[in-house]
């Protein structure tokens, strides 16, 4: 896998500097039967942007791209909440929400597939709208719930390994299966590939497309399910707000072009591993607060351009002595008169 | 004969890529007011050589001399700025802007710092004179035909004082008229005294329009002709280095054909093309001729479902059949390869293997993969019996030259063991090895029974191949005729120019 190489990398460097800063970063122990430790932390807290951003690759390798899937993670947990509040059945609870956010799924794809806007300004609609509808749902409180079987989503363990990240690897696995052990994957780097060709081919672009911002949108909403029961409260102002954008890094950073065609799920959970690894990495080596977002901007942007072959090209090529002289570069004559 | 002194000497020229001697000792020299041929099947180098000498890539060794002197340039705009303009095969003017705009942009005349419009307005509609064209310079490009684009990119080219024009293939996209009127163009730029280098793949056409021939071979010269006294076996010969077996006609004795296949009964679509009647055997070549842009694509693309008929029923075996999408066809078992495979074709991204399963995968859907031996067996075989060269099913399909690119598209729809196969300029812009393989090929399908509807601008081409040839114009389907000993290139021109009724 040379294309996950320079992610590795990054997230390598990351976690050295950790060390650094912290010697005991890497040692994870166990307490009261439950795994702890700074990197089961890292997995942890970064469930959820793992999850929407492996969405937001299916929704990104059709060359598309799903800003409202913040909105969504907001919507779920607020349903949620709302239901179990309303009358305590969790199961009946996160089957609605999640119901709910494959129905706004649906409603994204048939934006973009059935009447043909443009993605971006597609899911904008629901990225605004949605956050209006998440408050609506909690009638513009903060609802807090009192459920120790809902808490276990977010919070839980299983196995002594926290159950958020049992959770990522299934749906990890699941999507791995669908689009690569079945065929969907090729089906869907073909449209986002050539999507006229692709009709032409016999595929049906549209069915792919819809099914892929449904998928989007539910991996969003379990997301959702389990920011809200990490805090037993679903905000629907700041749930999720902005995390779209960490998950389309987090696509960009693992490898697969805004552009659409190929895609990587390996590498998007990397790249999700790496902001959420530079969240954490700000706190603990001591960042002043109010210059963290400098901070993370400057270093994303490192990252990105360190993975681009041009720029590697040009940095190192140059910094190093050539590699084999070439007779007729250093024989070049201008315009004699 | 006294040759006056060349305008441009490339001599030597070598250029090395990884892993491939792309040019090697290669000459060339362009004579003031001549139009030369340059020569050779893909990956001879030719744009290798056109880009060295337009300064895209630096040459490794060898010199370049304009007008006698030494020069050397960092990049086309170098290149321009010393006179010698290139128009590439693929108009690349922004289709938005007007005429004018596109022929002065990024040096548009300006007056206090401002653009002076009607000054440019006035000297854009002056350029296009001088290639007698009349048209109005403030309308957008696109309102215009892919050939009078062309046109405006050499107004743009030659706006320059340029000595040299380099023409990288601009007459594969044009019809037969457009061509003429590019001709045109062409031989008046020559009388003004400027080198033409021209790059195509009809061979008539360079017999028509070129003086002189540089013919390259695997990235070294064979040598420099002139046309008239180059016969084109010679020249084919020189190109693919051996002597080419002559295709005759490939469908020797007269067959019959009495199972219809496929019958479309006043199938036409309003704006595209009118209401025609067409019954394709099975086993049977029909031939579509006609000039761009007269309806053939449109036929193709309404049996094969990827436009909507807007009247007109068509059969399948007998039966009534809906063509509503490219999938509604594939379950007839009718099969489409689009003439623009870059645009319609080809998905870049993907490997060859992938390409080649991809219309099997989606008649099976996502649910049921293509099983991996399964895969191997069929893309083994293809690669292998159409010579798709790299013979390396995990290789990227965009990294192909153009005829290997067409073979993975045919090896696409070939899986599938179509009943009817239709082929829109198959062998558009690929070299003449690889057209010759083509062509045997549909005729050992047909031969198999499988029927083909074969596509081409090239009236010899369908001629050779078909056995029935349906003529088209102004998008109307004007004559079915069948490809006896009495049909020859100049009845067909003559069908297409009168519209089937002398």
């Amino acid at each position: 896998m040379k294309r996950l190489l320079w992610p590795l990398l990054v997230l390598a460097a990351l976690l050295a500097v950790n060390l650094f800063f912290t010697p005991s970063f890497f040692s994870v122990e166990m307490k009261e039967g439950h795994l702890y430790g700074s990197l089961i932390d890292i997995l942890r807290f970064g469930a959820p942007l793992i999850l929407v951003s492996l969405g937001m690759t299916l929704v990104i390798a059709t060359g598309g791209i799903d800003l409202s899937v913040g909105s969504v993670v907001a919507i779920s947990g607020a349903l949620a909440c709302l239901r179990i509040s309303e009358d305590g059945g969790v199961f009946s609870a996160v089957v609605l929400a999640l119901g709910l956010c494959v129905l706004l799924g649906l409603w994204n794809g048939f934006l973009v597939a059935g009447v043909g806007i443009q993605p971006i300004i597609a899911t904008l609609i629901l990225m605004v709208a949605g956050r209006g509808l998440a408050q609506l749902i909690a009638d513009g409180q903060i609802i807090t719930v009192n459920s120790p079987s809902y808490k276990v989503i977010g919070g839980g363990y299983l196995l002594t390994v926290p159950f958020g990240i049992l959770l990522v690897l299934v749906v990890l696995g699941v999507t791995a299966f669908l689009t690569r052990r079945l065929a969907l994957g090729v089906l869907i780097e073909s449209v986002g590939g050539n999507a006229e060709a692709s009709r032409l081919a016999g595929i049906r672009s549209r069915g792919i497309v819809i099914t892929v911002y449904a998928f989007a949108a539910l991996c969003a909403g379990v997301a959702g399910l389990m920011i809200s029961s990490n805090v037993s409260s679903a905000d629907g102002n700041n749930a999720g707000l902005w995390i779209e954008l960490d998950a389309i890094l987090a696509v960009v950073i693992g490898g697969t072009s805004l552009a659409g065609g190929r895609f990587s799920l390996g590498g998007t959970v990397l790249g999700a591993l790496i902001i959420q690894t530079l969240t954490t990495t700000i706190y603990s080596v001591g960042v002043p607060p109010e210059t963290t977002l400098l901070v993370k901007a400057l270093v994303v942007a490192a990252v990105c351009l360190v993975q681009s072959p041009k720029f590697r090209d040009k940095v190192f090529r140059r910094a190093g002595p050539r590699s084999s002289p070439r007779p007729a570069a250093e024989e070049k004559v201008r315009v004699t008169a | 004969m006294d040759v006056p002194a060349p305008v441009l000497r490339m001599s030597g020229i070598g250029k090395q890529f990884p892993g491939v001697r792309a040019l090697d000792g290669v000459d060339l020299r362009l004579l003031p007011g001549e139009v030369h041929a340059l020569m050779g099947e893909n990956g001879a180098g030719k744009s290798t050589l056109i880009k060295v000498l337009t300064g895209v890539h630096p040459a490794d060794s060898g010199t370049i001399e304009l007008a006698g002197r030494t020069v050397s340039f960092a990049g086309p705009l170098e290149a321009q700025q010393a006179g010698i303009s290139t128009v590439y095969q693929e108009v690349n003017l922004c289709a938005n802007l007007s005429v004018a705009e596109n022929i002065f942009i990024g040096r548009e005349p300006r007056r206090r710092g401002r653009i002076d419009w009607k000054r440019m307005r006035a000297r854009a509609a002056e350029l296009l004179r001088r290639l007698e064209l009349d048209i109005d310079v403030s309308a957008p490009l696109s309102s215009y035909s892919l050939a009078l684009q062309q046109m405006v990119a050499i107004a743009r080219a030659i706006d320059v004082e340029a000595r040299v024009l380099i023409l990288d293939e601009p007459t594969s996209s044009l019809d037969a008229g457009e061509v003429r009127q590019l001709f045109h163009v062409m031989r008046r730029l020559k009388e003004e005294g400027i080198a033409i280098l021209f790059v195509s793949h009809f061979l008539d056409q360079i017999y028509e329009i070129s003086d002189r021939m540089t013919i390259l071979r695997n990235g070294r010269l064979v040598g420099e002709y002139l046309t008239r006294e180059l016969s084109q076996v010679a020249l084919v010969s020189k190109m693919i280095g051996q002597e080419l077996a002559e295709l005759e006609r490939l469908h020797g004795e007269a067959r019959t054909f009495d199972r219809p296949l496929v019958e479309a009964r006043e199938l036409g679509r309003t704006g595209a093309v009118e209401p025609f009647s067409l019954t394709i055997h099975e086993g049977e070549v029909v031939g579509l001729a006609g000039l761009l842009g007269s309806g053939r694509t449109e036929i193709a693309r309404l049996l094969f479902g990827a436009d909507h008929a807007t009247g007109g029923e068509v059969a399948v075996g007998g039966a009534p059949a809906a063509l509503r999408t490219p999938r509604a066809a594939m379950a007839h078992r009718i099969a489409f390869c689009s003439e623009n495979r870059k645009r319609d074709g080809l998905i870049p991204d993907l490997t060859v293997r992938e390409n080649i399963v991809l219309a099997l995968q989606a008649t099976r859907g996502w649910t049921r993969p293509v099983p991996r031996d399964q895969q191997d067996e069929l893309v083994g075989r293809y690669i292998k019996a159409l010579k798709i060269s790299p013979p390396n099913p995990d290789h990227l399909v965009r990294n192909l030259s153009g005829g290997n690119q067409q073979k993975v598209l045919l090896a696409r729809w070939l899986i599938l063991e179509p009943r009817l196969l239709i082929l829109d300029e198959p062998t558009r812009g690929i070299d003449v090895g690889a057209k010759a393989e083509i062509q045997r090929l549909v005729t050992e399908l047909s031969d198999g029974g499988m029927a083909v509807l074969f596509i081409s601008a090239e009236l010899e081409e369908v001629l050779r191949l078909s056995h029935r040839v349906g003529v088209l114009r102004d998008r109307r389907l004007v004559a079915d005729l069948p490809n006896d000993d009495t049909l020859t290139t100049d009845t067909l021109m003559e069908t297409i120019a009168s519209g089937g009724r002398a």
